[in-house]
């Protein structure tokens, strides 16, 4: 009984967490500036990154949280990059 | 056997609950990315999938792995303090680019810059 209802906390889970990044998604795609779309951005990757977890526990593999942990890296860091782009790319023009 | 099946009851109970808390509040904070209407608004929807639903995921992990391996599984806990670190470094970055390019190009009324703030 308490088994069924893990799985389908997970099930359900991963189905909201790929809504969040649906959401996200649709964001990036509309948002009307650029700081709507980077934002977007890091919202869709802290979503997968939880989506990974959430596939880890149910698939009982801890490598999953290795690659949640690389994309949290790596998402930081780009988003970042975003960020210091639109503070310095227009000083150029 | 999997994870699932490896946990006893009560266990199964609270690492099911706890992921779907985490998943609901990440689902919430992308609505509102959504449906929010300002960049200034929108800015303060996403933290809510950062700050709690990492913390509830984590934690979801951190007793799902150690209950069912019986040894701690204490790696999960580096994401939710990295991320804990590094998501006020991102949006007060972005904020500040998104200040600078309202006050340059939009001539929106904006407040002016704080003294000693170069924005």
């Amino acid at each position: 009984m308490s088994h069924a209802f893990l799985g389908a906390a997970l099930v359900i889970a991963q189905l909201l967490l790929v809504l969040g990044m649906a959401c996200a998604l649709l964001r990036m795609l509309r948002g009307p500036r650029a700081q709507d779309r980077v934002l977007a951005l890091d919202a869709f990757y802290v979503n997968a990154m939880l989506l990974l977890l959430a596939v880890g526990l149910r698939s009982d593999s801890v490598l999953y949280v290795e690659s949640a942990m690389i994309i949290a890296l790596l998402g930081f860091a780009g988003t970042l990059a975003f960020a210091k782009f639109l503070l310095r790319g227009e000083v150029i023009e | 056997m999997s994870l699932v099946d490896a946990l006893p009851p009560w266990a199964a109970v609270l690492v099911g609950v706890l992921v779907l808390l985490g998943a609901g509040f990440a689902c919430v904070g992308s609505l509102g990315l959504l449906r929010l209407r300002d960049f200034y608004q929108r800015v303060h929807a996403p933290t809510l999938g950062s700050t709690l639903g990492t913390f509830f995921m984590v934690a979801a992990c951190v007793a799902g792995f150690s209950l069912a391996q019986g040894r701690p599984a204490l790696q999960v806990l580096l994401i939710g303090v990295f991320l804990t670190l590094t998501t006020p470094i991102t949006l007060m970055l972005l904020v500040r680019a998104a200040l600078y390019r309202d006050r340059v190009e939009d001539g929106r009324q904006m407040p002016p810059p704080a003294p000693g703030d170069e924005g």
